[in-house]
């Protein structure tokens, strides 16, 4: 696969450099004169000197042959231009964008920019998985497959608890598919008891998180999301 | 009319000026206050008193952009210093605000003339002074 990742900063660089180990065809470009040197010395030819958001450094970088764009500039205009005119002009079948500022999220999605990954948003998901009182958890969102898998903590008096795996209603579309208990993980059978304290995983449809949330929250507490 | 300009260097606060002068409503959006001082440089009635509006905010946030009256506005023109911010921000004054006019200065030639291929009304003045260049070359 050939990878152009545009921005050489602590994420371009290090992206680059994991995606080279692993085999895959990587041309890193960054746009300061300083900075490419100091990567130049490490990544060599892979790395190559010019602002991404020109077209004609695009192209010398071999934009029309790219199986991926990683667009991961410390600027959103920037990493919103290289994105969209790698899909719309270059016709590039995959992007990825790191989206600086969350409060430009919504001018990624607004020019049909996406997956769009933010730090931020990364750094919220962990503090959600490592203090888990808010009782959600998106672990994967797979937009355009129609896709999620959840975890949720189960509540001491949530509706569940005490409960086996098929007598829980869940609603179609939705299935439990591992259990966290004890630090350790397994596949739950249809007679499995759900314990509170319970860490359960649910894979299901975009648009059920309320619904499942209700089954393992406590029935006193507001439902996460 | 109701005219919102984003960015007020040099071409933004002359093109505002000019546009206040012809009689319509003029709102303009700077991240910079001192910007404020340029459109009242030669001017005998300041822009607050000749009745601009002015909006100190970054053009990319939407709260700065509502709050500079974009969701009223008939024209809007996008001059930052960025090219690339210019032309973020036009097409969220087109697609998200359905603004009726957007113009968009971009100087780079390419980047400009591909957004005017996707529908994208932009300006660049590079290209006009390539074009007077070698005009003048020709002539001369």
């Amino acid at each position: 696969m050939y990878i152009i990742v545009c921005g050489a900063g602590k994420v371009g660089w290090n992206l680059a450099r994991e995606l080279i180990d692993k085999g895959e065809e990587v041309t890193l470009i960054e746009g300061d004169r300083r900075r490419y040197l100091v990567v130049e010395q490490e990544l060599e030819h892979a790395v190559q000197y010019g602002d991404a958001t020109e077209l004609w450094v695009l192209e010398r970088a071999g934009i029309q042959r790219a199986d991926l764009v990683i667009a991961v500039t410390g600027d959103d205009e920037d990493n919103i231009l290289i994105s969209q005119v790698a899909k719309e002009k270059y016709l590039v079948e995959r992007i990825v964008a790191r989206v600086n500022n969350p409060r430009n999220v919504d001018h990624f999605k607004l020019l049909g920019i996406h997956p769009v990954v933010s730090a931020t948003d990364l750094i919220l998901r962990l503090i959600e998985h490592e203090v888990p009182q808010y009782g959600l958890v998106h672990l994967l969102d797979l937009a355009e497959e129609r896709l999620e898998i959840i975890e949720l903590i189960v509540a001491d008096d949530a509706v569940t608890a005490g409960k086996r795996i098929n007598e829980v209603p869940l609603p179609d579309g939705s299935l439990i598919i591992s259990i966290l208990r004890g630090g350790e993980g397994f596949v739950p059978k249809s007679d499995t008891v759900i314990e509170s304290g319970d860490e359960v995983l649910v894979v299901l449809d975009p648009g059920l998180e309320e619904e499942i949330t209700r089954q393992f929250a406590s029935q006193g507490a507001a439902t996460g999301g | 009319m109701f005219v919102l300009i984003v960015g007020a260097g040099r071409v933004g606060s002359a093109v505002a000026r000019w546009s206040l002068d012809q009689g319509n409503e003029v709102s303009v959006l700077d991240e910079d206050p001192l910007s404020q001082e340029r459109l009242n440089r030669d001017q005998t009635t300041s822009w607050d008193d000749a009745g601009g509006m002015f909006t100190v905010g970054t053009a990319l946030e939407v709260d700065a952009l509502e709050a500079a009256g974009i969701e009223r506005a008939d024209v809007c023109i996008v001059c930052t210093d960025g090219d690339n911010t210019n032309l973020v921000v036009g097409q969220v004054a087109q697609r998200r605000f359905e603004v009726g006019r957007v113009i968009v200065r971009v100087l780079d030639p390419y980047r400009a003339e591909w957004y005017r291929e996707q529908g994208l009304h932009t300006i660049c003045p590079t290209q006009v002074a390539i074009e007077m260049l070698e005009e003048a070359v020709v002539s001369s």
